[in-house]
């Protein structure tokens, strides 16, 4: 069978922000990390270079699902959980949409984790905004599959018991092709996952660790605050160490099966023992060690950190249906109508 | 023993079932029977009647798998009542089905089925075949394994395969009894077994055998003709009503221009519906096979959304399932066609057996307002039709349909006249142009009140739909009191509206009388046969046969207005007749209902009839 990869078509001239700015008012709470996500699309969609009318939104429910009404694009805003199965109908549909799909922890984490899981099986060529604030705001402050274990909210007064998923550790886990973590307080580091998750050909997750400024205030500024950050967050590249720290001396190393924060310079470990970040090697093993590392012993790792190349089920579905119009014999319904026994009366 | 000339007895119309173990191919010998029947030109109905376990123990009465078909020489409305003739293959089988065998009824068994662990298992205290039980039928005894056996002793074939085509031997002595030409099974079995050439003589042998010695034994003293049925000319087939849904889908991609999607998760008994259009990929059918119930519907909605004719196919607790998404498709006003393939409820109720329980969930289980176009299917053969109109429906009016068919229906065939593609009524969605100036999301077309369909990937339509109510013509998000009040106005209205596209409701019988009868959905033939009994008697009775359930065509009230008493029969406690009476407050209804996971019998509904029809 021949390789069908349905490409979508391309703008020819060159597009801006003002092109995908909506005339609607944005409804999202001032200061809502949720503000510099939607500048991060609008800055990367013209730059992404598809004909405007060519990227189609979907999202479910919650403050983070509202998007589709904010960017001047073709849009659905679906129910609660549902925007992965709405997205797969209308990517199938159609292979020359470029799917986005925004949804939160919520949405995708606990009512909608079965399509969640499913879609990434499928590696079915969608871009996931996966907005996680660790908290359901639209409802007014009630813990999330996301929400760190202890934590005190609306519905776990006495702190939570449940624990947390990790995203990254979730998407590898159902055969993720594509996984970005990026800090809502970064636009160029969400404009670069966003381009390389268009780039993809598969289901790409970008968890945008979001700011949710009324009911989980500050919730990643552990992580993500600019007081800490460079001690814990490590930013990874393809192609580059993975080094880390105010001075740039710490890094990654793998011992025996485990990775190690090392100092460079320190025991005998040199630049040359740092893992090497590789987004594209098919076994996730490091990847996935990487995606669950978090402080206090470790930083959390930011950038794209898996992008494995897989065939996506839309071109899978092109493909049968091209081998299928090429050998049957059934070529439209009366065709159909007649086939098999059949007799005249 | 001699061959001898029988005398040859005319019959209009016979039922036949076959049942036996589950695995010992009753279903297959069912249908080759039911083929040949075809072919010769009488009309036929029939069904299949299987345990919802795939394989329970052995000889066990859980274990029976049946199949009936009913054949005449003039139209054939039910898989019939009573069997003429019942081929039994152990004892379960037979104490099973007894109670349907007619008095006199032929009864072929394979004795050499009936040992004493078998017996006990189906729950005899002894041999039926010995005792009086069978002592009102006509009984023929034949040792079918032995024979089988026998009959392949030249060939050495291995026992378990001989074991296994005795029901080819019993296939062939009914041919012997209904007069059958053998040729056409024999071209069968060179078809089927191309790859396996031994098992194209194996059958060819046992099947002949069977015939050779129907014929040689005195049970059997008269063979049965049933005389070609008068039918329409053109050419025919058989057909099942989950695969003539699944057609008419298809029918109606191809009319209209929108490729088709089905996104649909497997559940008996609709399950055959999404497995059949798996197989058309040559025809651009896109088959979603989702992870659940509402991932099936949500992606058709989302196919929906990019421009397709978007199904999805499912039973009672899967459209439970479904309800939310149901409701966005109403409010995103988008066209979505979900089949209901109706079984026993509630939870998973009866998942084999039939019923039409799902009336009130189709009509109004949903959330908020919610008006949903409602359409079911009353034989096999008019799945196809109903299925195409419920598309055409749905894509020419933008807005969800259900079709409610049911499990009788679903598992049953029919012969079913093949159309041509271009006699078919035309599909028209309101697709919006690129470029439109005037393109608003939610603008209406002032007669149908219908929205137009712009298609994402279209320049200059741009929008954005959803589950939030939306504002009138432009489409933004609105919380306006008034607004919302004219959006839940305009979507009941634009339902409403789609009375003017549909047929007005047929009286088989006089428009005015004591009697109405009023069905709707799969009991069709029972209920139209049981009507024309008491017509053919003089009485004064009338049959009303619903295919449009919302909106109802526009002259129901007149034609319920024309008698003294309405009677609603349907297989669930009242969900027609109720809605009837919500539509039209009369105190004439009357209802007659059953909730048994069995369709009606002709003589309990005439014996309800007869019984309005003599009290004053």
């Amino acid at each position: 069978m021949d390789y069908v990869n349905m490409t979508v078509e391309r703008s020819n001239v060159q597009l801006s922000k003002a092109d995908f700015e909506s005339d609607q008012m944005v409804k999202w709470c001032p200061g809502c990390g949720a503000h510099a996500i939607l500048a991060a699309v609008e800055r990367v969609f013209p730059k992404i270079g598809y004909r405007k009318e060519n990227f189609c939104m979907v999202s479910g429910i919650g403050c983070s699902s509202r998007f589709p009404y904010y960017v001047n694009t073709y849009g659905f805003h679906g129910i609660h959980g549902r925007a992965a199965a709405i997205s797969t109908g209308v990517k199938i549909a159609n292979p020359r949409l470029s799917v986005w799909m925004a949804t939160g922890d919520g949405d995708s984490l606990a009512i909608g984790g079965n399509h969640f899981i499913h879609i990434i099986r499928r590696n079915v060529d969608i871009n996931i905004l996966l907005f996680n604030n660790q908290i359901y705001g639209l409802t007014k402050g009630q813990y999330s599959p996301t929400t760190p274990m202890g934590k005190i909210t609306k519905t776990s007064p006495q702190g939570t018991i449940e624990h947390p998923f990790t995203v990254g550790e979730l998407v590898m886990g159902a055969q993720g092709t594509f996984f970005a973590r990026v800090p809502d307080n970064n636009i160029n580091l969400m404009t670069e996952a966003m381009f390389e998750a268009a780039r993809h050909d598969g289901t790409s997750i970008i968890e945008i660790m979001q700011n949710c400024i009324i009911f989980a205030d500050k919730a990643h500024n552990d992580i993500t605050g600019k007081e800490v950050k460079d001690e814990t967050m490590l930013v990874v590249k393809n192609g580059e160490p993975m080094i880390f720290g105010k001075n740039r001396d710490k890094g990654i190393i793998l011992r025996d099966t485990h990775l190690e924060v090392a100092e460079i310079g320190k025991n005998g470990v040199t630049l040359d023992d740092i893992l090497v970040h590789d987004q594209y090697n098919q076994d996730p093993g490091i990847q996935l060690m990487l995606a669950k590392l978090a402080p206090p012993h470790f930083p959390m790792v930011f950038g794209v950190i898996r992008s494995a190349m897989y065939p996506t089920y839309d071109d899978l579905v092109e493909e049968q249906i091209k081998y299928a119009k090429e050998t049957s014999e059934i070529r439209n319904v009366d065709d159909l109508l007649n086939s098999g026994d059949t007799w005249e009366i | 023993m001699a061959k001898k000339k029988r005398p040859v007895i005319e019959r209009d119309d016979v039922v036949v079932k076959f049942v036996g173990d589950s695995g010992d191919g009753m279903q297959l010998t069912g249908n080759m029977f039911s083929d040949v029947a075809a072919l010769i030109g009488n009309d036929l109905a029939t069904f299949p009647d299987f345990p919802a376990e795939i394989r329970a123990p052995q000889n066990t009465i859980a274990g029976v798998s049946g199949f009936q078909v009913h054949m005449g020489n003039s139209k054939i409305f039910t898989t019939g009542d009573l069997v003429d003739v019942l081929v039994a293959m152990n004892p379960a089988s037979l104490r099973a089905n007894l109670k349907w065998a007619k008095k006199g009824a032929t009864i072929l068994t394979d004795t050499d089925a009936f040992d004493e662990k078998a017996i006990e298992k189906a729950g005899y205290k002894q041999d039926p075949l010995q005792d009086n039980t069978l002592i009102d039928y006509n009984l023929v005894k034949a040792p079918i394994t032995t024979l089988t056996k026998e009959s392949l002793k030249d060939l050495g074939v291995d026992n378990k395969i001989a074991e296994r085509s005795k029901n080819m031997f019993a296939l062939g002595i009914l041919y012997f009894i209904f007069n059958r030409d053998l040729k056409p099974s024999f071209h069968y079995y060179e078809q089927k077994f191309k790859k396996k050439p031994e098992l194209i003589q194996i059958n060819k042998i046992v099947l002949q055998s069977g015939y050779n010695y129907a014929e040689t034994v005195e049970a059997i003293e008269s063979v049965i003709q049933i005389a070609p049925a008068k039918m329409e000319k053109g050419r025919y087939r058989n057909i099942t009503g989950n695969v003539a849904t699944a057609w008419g889908l298809l029918a109606a991609a191809e009319k209209s221009g929108r490729p088709l999607f089905l996104g649909s998760y497997p559940i008996t008994p609709a399950t055959e519906i999404l497995m059949e259009l798996a197989k058309y990929k040559s025809l651009g059918a896109k088959v979603f096979q989702a992870e659940d119930e509402i991932a099936g519907v949500c992606s058709a909605i989302g196919a929906s959304f990019t421009g397709s004719l978007a199904c999805t196919t499912t039973s009672g607790p899967g459209l439970s399932l479904k309800s939310e998404a149901i409701g966005l498709a109403v409010i995103t006003e988008l066209p979505l066609v979900i089949v209901d393939v109706q079984r026993g409820g509630p939870s998973t109720g009866l998942p084999t057996k039939s019923e039409q329980s799902d009336l009130y969930q189709a009509l109004f289980g949903r959330n908020g307002e919610c008006p949903v176009i409602v359409v079911a299917a009353s034989t096999a053969e008019n799945c196809f039709y109903y299925a195409y109109e419920a598309a055409k429906l749905s894509l020419e009016h933008m807005t969800p349909v259900i079709l409610l068919t049911d499990g009788y229906l679903g598992f049953g065939s029919t012969l079913f006249r093949i159309p041509k593609m271009a006699d078919m009524p035309s599909i028209k969605p309101p697709l919006a142009e690129a470029n439109d100036p005037d393109f608003k999301p939610y603008k209406r077309d002032p007669e149908t009140l219908v929205r137009k369909w712009a298609i994402p990937g279209t320049e200059g339509l741009r929008h954005r739909v959803g589950g939030l109510e939306k504002e009138d013509i432009i489409g933004t998000v609105s919380n306006d009191p008034l607004n919302h009040q004219k959006m839940v106005d305009y979507r009941a209205a634009k339902v409403e509206k789609v009375a003017d596209f549909i047929p007005e409701q047929p009286i088989d019988g006089a428009p005015e009388g004591q009697l109405l009868v009023v069905s709707w959905g799969g009991t069709y033939g029972a209920v139209h046969s049981a009507v024309k009994r008491l017509q053919d008697e003089g009485k004064s009775i009338s049959h009303a046969h619903f295919h449009h359930i919302m909106p109802l065509p526009k002259n129901t009230e007149k034609v319920l207005k024309g008698f003294r008493k309405i009677i609603v029969c349907e297989l669930n406690s009242g969900q027609f007749v109720n809605y009837l009476r919500m539509k039209f407050p009369m105190p004439n209804f009357y209802q007659f209902n059953k909730v048994q996971g069995l369709p009606f019998m002709i003589n309990e509904l005439t014996d309800k009839f007869n019984q309005l029809l003599e009290e004053k």
